[in-house]
């Protein structure tokens, strides 16, 4: 029982160090200071500059992503609004902007390695950055712990 | 969404809208799927018997130089569609029967939208249609009696909706097959064989098309109330709706030939 407990505590002190979080029943990863769209994407604030991608909730579920349908520098983004889509089996899925706002910069890794958003979602697999027309947007998105618990709930049902 | 019949157990199925067209060119009738998909919030059945001409129809990502021989494809003027779903490249034409379903995300409960999710839900729907008439299997992601191929599928999703279409191979023209490259990208079950081992046609393991096409309506009834719904009605146009499926020009498909084959960022209909 002791082995377990600290084992435990480690684990609870590594994933807080490391801006984990983690819940029991949950089988993906999500991460602190990242605020999350029930479409499954994810954006990293920082000022008035945005970067987007799909949560490892989403590249579990959609399987191996052969391809990614980037928009163009330049463009314009809404919240809520499809601006771009991924392949994976057989299907393409709309990617949605979590935030309003100008694309400053797309993954161009992408067109070669679209595995990326698979094997890396949060880091290397980032889709577009944008700069941000609203802020006040992101108190309709939901924080970790909240989406955590979303994706919980949408597991469950089935 | 419109509230249907109750059924059983006093759960009301939600309503399905069936088209049923004959020969409808698929271009018009990929057009037709894009329109309702991202403009309508109903649910829809579309069955397509036959389509001419014989036309090649690649996924949204596919490479032509890697999927199709665009030499003879130009001599004999096939036509070479680009449609908006994903998956792979099909030559079709009056042998081939399409069948598409398009739902909002909770037509079904607890389907996920997700592509995974909706493939198995599709491969029990038709096993209810075909398990009487051959070994059915949803073999990764294709429908297949035993081990021979008979139907290809893709999908695409949005937001709050999904499409997932079929091509079903009735019938084929085994000359057509030369218009295709064997792809580098194939489900391991395929086992390198050629067109004429992987495949096989409907029509070795069942009566006719009008049993399959009413053994897909009474299957959706499980799940549905089906209505049938006019063509014309159906067709209206929407002029705003400018849809992604693209037919490749022959100036598309030479200038393929003669340079490096690029991803063209295409404009994304919200």
């Amino acid at each position: 029982m002791a082995m377990a407990s600290s084992r435990l505590l480690w684990a609870s002190r590594a994933a807080s160090y490391l801006k984990i979080s983690t819940f029991p029943r949950a089988f993906s990863t999500v991460l602190k200071d990242l605020k999350y769209a029930d479409t499954h994407e994810w954006v990293k604030v920082e000022g008035d500059s945005a970067t987007v991608g799909i949560t490892d909730h989403a590249q579990d579920h959609l399987g191996d992503v052969v391809y990614v349908e980037l928009p163009e520098v330049g463009s314009s983004v809404s919240q809520g609004k499809n601006f771009g889509a991924v392949e994976s089996v057989k299907a393409t899925s709309d990617i949605n902007s979590p935030v309003s706002g100008e694309v400053v910069a797309v993954n161009d890794e992408l067109d070669g390695k679209p595995g990326l958003v698979n094997a890396s979602p949060y880091e290397n697999g980032w889709i577009i950055k944008v700069k941000i027309s609203d802020s006040g947007e992101l108190n309709s998105l939901m924080d970790d712990e909240k989406y955590s618990k979303f994706c919980e709930e949408e597991d469950s049902k089935h | 969404m419109s509230a249907g019949l109750a059924g059983p157990r006093g759960a009301v199925r939600p309503l399905m809208q069936l088209v049923t067209m004959s020969g409808a060119p698929i271009l018009r009738q990929l057009h037709l799927e894009e329109r309702l998909l991202r403009c309508t919030g109903d649910n829809w059945c579309i069955i397509n018997d036959g389509t001419a001409p014989a036309t090649i129809v690649m996924g949204v990502s596919g490479r032509v130089s890697e999927l199709v021989e665009i030499q003879p494809v130009l001599r004999d003027q096939v036509p070479v569609i680009r449609r908006f779903s994903g998956g792979g490249t099909v030559i079709v034409d009056q042998g081939t029967v399409f069948v598409t379903f398009i739902c909002s995300k909770n037509a079904i409960a607890g389907l996920q939208p997700f592509p995974r999710d909706i493939m198995s839900w599709t491969g029990q729907l038709y096993e209810k249609v075909f398990a009487s008439f051959g070994e059915f299997h949803l073999l990764e992601n294709d429908y297949a009696f035993s081990h021979r191929k008979f139907g290809g599928n893709a999908q695409s999703i949005t937001r709050n909706r999904w499409v997932h279409h079929t091509s079903f191979l009735w019938d084929y023209d085994m000359k057509n097959m030369d218009y295709l490259k064997i792809p580098k990208r194939a489900p391991k079950y395929r086992l390198a064989r050629n067109h004429t081992d992987f495949l096989c046609s409907m029509k070795e393991y069942m009566p006719s098309r009008s049993v399959f096409t009413e053994g897909i309506t009474c299957a959706l009834r499980d799940h549905f109330t089906v209505q049938p719904m006019e063509l014309e009605t159906a067709f209206s146009d929407d002029k705003e709706f400018v849809p992604s499926t693209k037919l490749l020009s022959p100036q598309d498909l030479e200038a393929i030939i003669s340079s490096k084959e690029t991803h063209t960022v295409h404009e994304v209909q919200a």
